[in-house]
């Protein structure tokens, strides 16, 4: 099992504010490892410290064996990592079709239609709506959008942020196949979650955050099972 | 007879309004400032073409292309050097390095080429076309102008929509968050806009200074203004919004110089900017902002 992303003990920030304190985690090839934590932990900042959006203070980054802590964020991407943000943030004004499009933006163009016909099997509700303005999407449709633009890229690891938020408890379930499925053909998964019990159910590993620091990791199953979680994170 | 002489005169010089709008109106869609400098790129533009085809006896087509390739250099610089470090600044600080920008450029001008006035020569000539008996009399320069404008809209509208480049430009004016975890390199693609933007404003000072042909160092701060106001009554960071805007302050004023009076006319011009902030801030065709929970 080799090492894919790496992080050691990073610092982050905001203004003045010390959002993430010292965190370390790894995330194996394979693997589905999930981050839970309550509101404001600092999940989120993880992330888009990671894609590359936010920059930690001290501590290092890697990815594949290579140092990404100072690389731009569509750098990141070429790499192979792949970041569904919170909030889906897919391009409102743009088509179904367009916000694919763009997913694949570092693609040659010669493999856009490969991938497009993969995400679309992963997605037919997608296919059917494909010349449809995003922003008219319902919020499943569009987090079905957020997750298929970022496999456009065919990333080797692809971290989800919240994907569950929002949606109905059919919808969430739906989700959360998908994201079995795409880690059984071979993308290992970064998954942020506030629905603590589904993402462990599905999660090898799991971290704990709690207000900038990481108290608690072990087996998604372990976790599942400890009393102390569950009073904190699964309601009872 | 007069108001279809006006009506020509009016869609001329508002071609050239909604060219330079455009550049307005892109570069606020994409890097959220309004560049105020655009104006005297307009101006940078005239004088190359003046002396290309002056002094460098080139072919008006060659001035031209010249024109275009020094602004677009121009206009990367200026975002280079004078904007993108004010990426994380306020509005405020960014508009006000615009206007900076502008009194530089002018004061450049002046300093290199004298507040004498140039006389440029048109660079299709000065023919007139005589329809209805001589009637009407039509100037083979507003009518390029026109065509000229056309094409423009059309190669843009088609770029914009189309196009891979066009395409990760509305998805940096949209969300440059997303954008970027995309893998599209934003400030590369800002460039590209200030680029195209400046490369048009090249082909508007010639356009504008082959129909009024004095050119000094303040020539390009009206029609720069103007084109400002014409890019918010269409709606700014709107594509075709620009376009409209432009056309219809170009006929605006014309109309206003013949019909009510020469002097009231930028009067009137202004009045629109006021009118339209006061009673449909998003312009024409201007999205209305939703603000996302």
């Amino acid at each position: 099992m080799t090492t894919m992303l790496k992080v050691e003990g990073i610092n982050v920030y905001y203004g003045a504010i010390h959002a993430i304190k010292g965190i370390s985690l790894e995330v194996n090839e394979g693997e589905i490892v999930t981050l839970i934590g309550a509101n404001g932990a600092g999940k989120s900042t993880i992330l888009k410290t990671i894609s590359g959006l936010l920059r930690p203070k001290t501590g290092q980054i890697h990815f594949m064996g290579e140092n990404i802590t100072s690389v731009a964020p569509h750098k990141i991407l070429k790499k192979g990592l792949a970041h569904v943000p919170e909030g889906r943030r897919i391009f409102l004004q743009m088509t179904v079709q367009e916000n694919l499009d763009m997913g694949a933006y570092t693609c040659p163009a010669g493999d856009v239609k490969t991938e497009l016909e993969r995400v679309y099997d992963l997605f037919p509700r997608l296919l059917e709506r494909r010349n449809q303005i995003a922003g008219t999407l319902s919020g499943g449709e569009q987090q079905m959008l957020a997750i298929g633009r970022a496999l456009m890229s065919r990333p080797k690891l692809l971290m989800l942020d919240e994907p569950s938020m929002g949606l109905a408890p059919i919808l969430v379930e739906q989700i959360f196949n998908i994201i079995q499925e795409m880690n059984k053909a071979g993308t290992t998964i970064l998954l942020v979650e506030q629905n603590a019990q589904m993402a462990l159910s599905i999660a090898d590993r799991a971290y704990v955050l709690e207000t900038g620091t990481i108290p608690i990791s072990g087996t998604g199953k372990e976790l599942a099972a400890s009393d102390e979680i569950r009073k904190a994170y699964l309601g009872g | 007879m007069t108001f279809l002489s006006f009506l020509i005169s009016g869609l001329s010089l508002g071609s050239v309004y909604a060219i330079i709008a455009l550049g307005y109106t892109m570069v606020y869609g994409i890097a959220k400032m309004l560049n105020f400098a655009h104006g005297d790129v307009i101006m940078v533009g005239a004088y190359v073409c003046f002396f290309a085809t002056t002094r460098g006896n080139m072919p008006a087509l060659v001035g031209v292309l010249l024109a275009m390739v020094v602004c677009t250099i121009l206009g990367v610089v200026i975002e280079r050097l004078a904007y993108k470090p004010l990426r994380a600044a306020t509005s405020l600080a960014v508009l006000i390095t615009a206007i900076g920008v502008s009194y530089f450029l002018q004061n450049a001008a002046l300093l290199l080429w004298s507040s004498n006035p140039k006389v440029f020569t048109s660079v299709v000539g000065n023919e007139t076309i005589k329809l209805f008996d001589g009637r009407l009399n039509i100037s083979v320069i507003a009518i390029v102008t026109i065509i000229i404008c056309l094409i423009i809209m059309a190669a843009l509208t088609l770029f914009i929509g189309k196009t891979k480049m066009g395409k990760a430009m509305r998805a940096c004016s949209e969300d440059k968050d997303a954008a970027q975890l995309m893998g599209i390199d934003v400030n590369f693609t800002i460039s590209i806009t200030f680029a195209i933007g400046s490369a048009l404003a090249a082909v508007a000072g010639v356009l504008l200074c082959s129909a009024y042909p004095t050119l000094m160092p303040t020539t390009g701060a009206m029609p720069g203004i103007k084109a400002f106001t014409a890019a918010v009554l269409g709606g700014i960071g709107s594509v075709p919004g620009a376009m409209v805007g432009g056309i219809l302050l170009g006929i605006i004023e014309i109309f206003g110089k013949g019909y009510i009076s020469t002097q009231l006319s930028d009067a009137i011009v202004f009045a629109v900017l006021i009118l339209t902030l006061l009673i449909k801030p998003t312009g024409l065709l201007g999205k209305q902002i939703n603000e996302k929970v």
